[in-house]
């Protein structure tokens, strides 16, 4: 494996895929890039995300007749610049993406593997509460969560993460059950070894790539949810840009002002499908036998 | 069996249990709901008259069990908006998004299958890439994206197919496209990986050695038995494509449970989406626990697993 990480980079592709799926590097430029625009935004982007000037609503992108440099891709219906909020919005849906993930990850991981390992009463308990959990379907939690306590960036995260845990719980537990049966594991436990030491130092880094694998997945998905949820108005509220809002926006004026909802939707695809294709590959090469998931 | 059949149930109905208590408690969370009903002008009598009636000065617990009480027998109180029973606008908009989630389905498994299969038969070929590119491209397309780019382009500019409504088979083609699109992701890669598994088994190349087609050993043979995990994926499947209605019926103006919830949400009329959380809920628990019961059956070692 070390041997691996020393060789030139043209030679490192060629041993790391041996089935023929080269490392996503398109992938991982995208998401590179989505980041440092998210976290740059306010150095990078060309106008403030917020100010609005009627005059110039509706103006088209660059490269269309009413065109100009000033607005590359467009202004909205209260002359924000499309552009601008689409960088700021990457900061939300990235955000909102991985905070989510990995507060879900976590908590589910945990259960996995305290059940996983315990085993009898506590496992059957844990998983009948995973069990109930994976049944709710996620939008309509997060959808009495807006109408009640509000639509905030901290009641999506929580309301999403409040049901993706579940699948974590239930895919590390089974991975612990595996593990179980090993002899280090049993070797450990003659050594002296006590539940939290094993379960932290043994059974928790073997499960790594798995998480590593789920949670990749899980982003885009986490992407799509938020960006639904404030399409439909329980997400992140207007006037913040959130790609969600942005497209729902645009949405009367589709016939007119094409830019106003196409742009962000584009970002949306862009980044979910990067990291859609780098889980599936990172999959492939870390896990092969979750390749359902 | 009846022992897996009453677990299961079992744990069906706790599920449903623990996400009603969580719909009460968020319900009285939100402050006083008198405050919705009530004008403006209304005293402090008003409201303690108001809040005897309606049961609001009784203890909490007192007040989930009438709750899950009335809720089970199907009443859900009135919505705010409309003035009419809840359960009358459910029971209105429920067969029409049922006949969509069919649809969807449908459009799902027509995708899935072939493509499933000829990315499994042709594993590492051009075949198999253009199945996965399809695949992975819808479950990236935030769906109701596609839907209104879909109303813009084929509905408004081309005027191939009708951008709303329920009225003829054409306005399911959207609404269902985008909504089946999204799942396909999910049932291609199952397939795959199952077929690669079956058609590498023992009976498969006996099949082959016996001279059956290959045509056949494909598409009888492996398949039946590649469709098998594919049932485990059916429960998940379910609530992912109920999960996605609600979107892709705002977009259609489709006038199903997630239209309605949608106008719950903006008219902040909480009777509404409480019946259509709880009612959806219901739903997918049922399908799970049919899906569960099927595997079972198909699949005896499940019964035991647990």
């Amino acid at each position: 494996m070390s041997r691996v990480l020393t060789l030139p980079d043209a030679e490192v592709q060629q041993q790391s895929s041996p089935r023929g799926r080269r490392a996503p590097v398109v992938s991982l430029a995208i998401i590179s890039v989505f980041v440092l625009v998210g976290i740059f935004a306010p150095l990078l982007s060309p106008a403030d995300p917020y100010e609005q000037t009627l005059r110039l609503r509706f103006r088209p992108p660059v490269w269309e007749e009413r065109g100009s440099w000033a607005h590359p891709l467009g202004t909205d219906r209260l002359g924000r610049d499309v552009l601008t909020r689409i960088m700021w919005g990457s900061r939300i849906s990235l955000a909102a993406g991985v905070l989510t993930v990995l507060l879900a990850s976590a908590v589910g991981a945990a259960i996995g593997l305290v059940a996983g390992y315990y085993g009898g009463r506590i496992d059957a308990g844990l998983m009948r509460v995973t069990d109930a959990t994976l049944s709710f379907p996620v939008i309509l939690l997060a959808l009495i969560l807006a109408v009640t306590v509000g639509p905030s960036f901290t009641n999506v995260v929580i309301a999403i993460a409040v049901i993706l845990w579940a699948r974590y719980a239930r895919v590390i537990r089974s991975q612990v059950l595996t593990l179980m049966e090993l002899d280090f594991i049993a070797q450990a436990r003659l050594a002296g070894a006590g539940g939290w030491r094993i379960i932290t130092r043994h059974l928790l880094p073997n499960t790594l790539n798995t998480l590593v694998v789920l949670v990749t997945l899980q982003v885009g998905y986490v992407i799509i949810v938020e960006a639904s949820l404030s399409f439909l108005g329980a997400g992140i509220p207007p006037p913040t840009p959130a790609w969600g809002s942005m497209i729902a926006e645009g949405r009367d004026v589709v016939t007119s002002a094409w830019w106003v909802s196409m742009f962000p939707g584009l970002a949306i695809l862009l980044v979910v499908l990067a990291f859609n294709l780098l889980g599936d590959w990172l999959r492939d090469t870390l896990d092969p036998k979750l390749r359902q998931l | 069996m009846i022992r897996f059949v009453f677990f299961r149930l079992l744990q069906s109905l706790i599920a449903l249990l623990i996400l009603s208590v969580v719909v009460f408690v968020l319900a009285r969370a939100t402050g006083d709901p008198l405050h919705m009903i009530l004008p403006m002008s209304a005293t402090e009598e008003d409201y303690a008259n108001a809040r005897r009636y309606l049961g609001l000065d009784r203890p909490y617990v007192e007040q989930y069990l009438s709750f899950v009480g009335r809720a089970a027998l199907g009443d859900f109180g009135n919505s705010i908006r409309a003035r009419r029973p809840v359960m009358e606008l459910v029971r209105e908009r429920l067969p029409n998004s049922l006949k969509l989630a069919l649809f969807a389905m449908s459009v799902s498994l027509a995708m899935a299958l072939p493509l499933g299969v000829m990315a499994a038969v042709k594993k590492g070929t051009g075949v198999d890439r253009v199945a996965q590119v399809v695949s992975v491209l819808g479950q990236s397309l935030p769906t109701f994206w596609v839907a209104i780019v879909l109303v813009e382009f084929v509905a408004g500019r081309w005027q191939w197919l009708p951008a709303g409504g329920s009225d003829s088979f054409a306005s399911y083609v959207l609404p269902g496209f985008t909504l089946g699109w999204f799942v396909v992701a999910g049932l291609m890669r199952l397939l795959r990986s199952g077929m690669l598994e079956v058609l590498d088994s023992e009976y498969v190349k006996l099949a082959r050695l016996k001279g059956v087609a290959e045509g056949r050993v494909v598409w009888v043979h492996a398949l039946k038995n590649a469709l098998i995990p594919v049932i485990t994926f059916a429960g998940i499947y379910f609530a992912i494509l109920v999960t996605t209605a609600i979107v892709v019926e705002t977009v259609f103006a489709w006038p199903g449970l997630g239209r309605l919830a949608y106008d719950g949400i903006t008219s902040r009329d909480f009777p509404v989406i409480q019946a259509v959380v709880l009612v959806t809920a219901v739903i997918v628990a049922v399908v799970n626990l049919c899906v569960d019961c099927l595997y079972a059956l198909i699949d005896p070692r499940i019964r035991y697993a647990r």
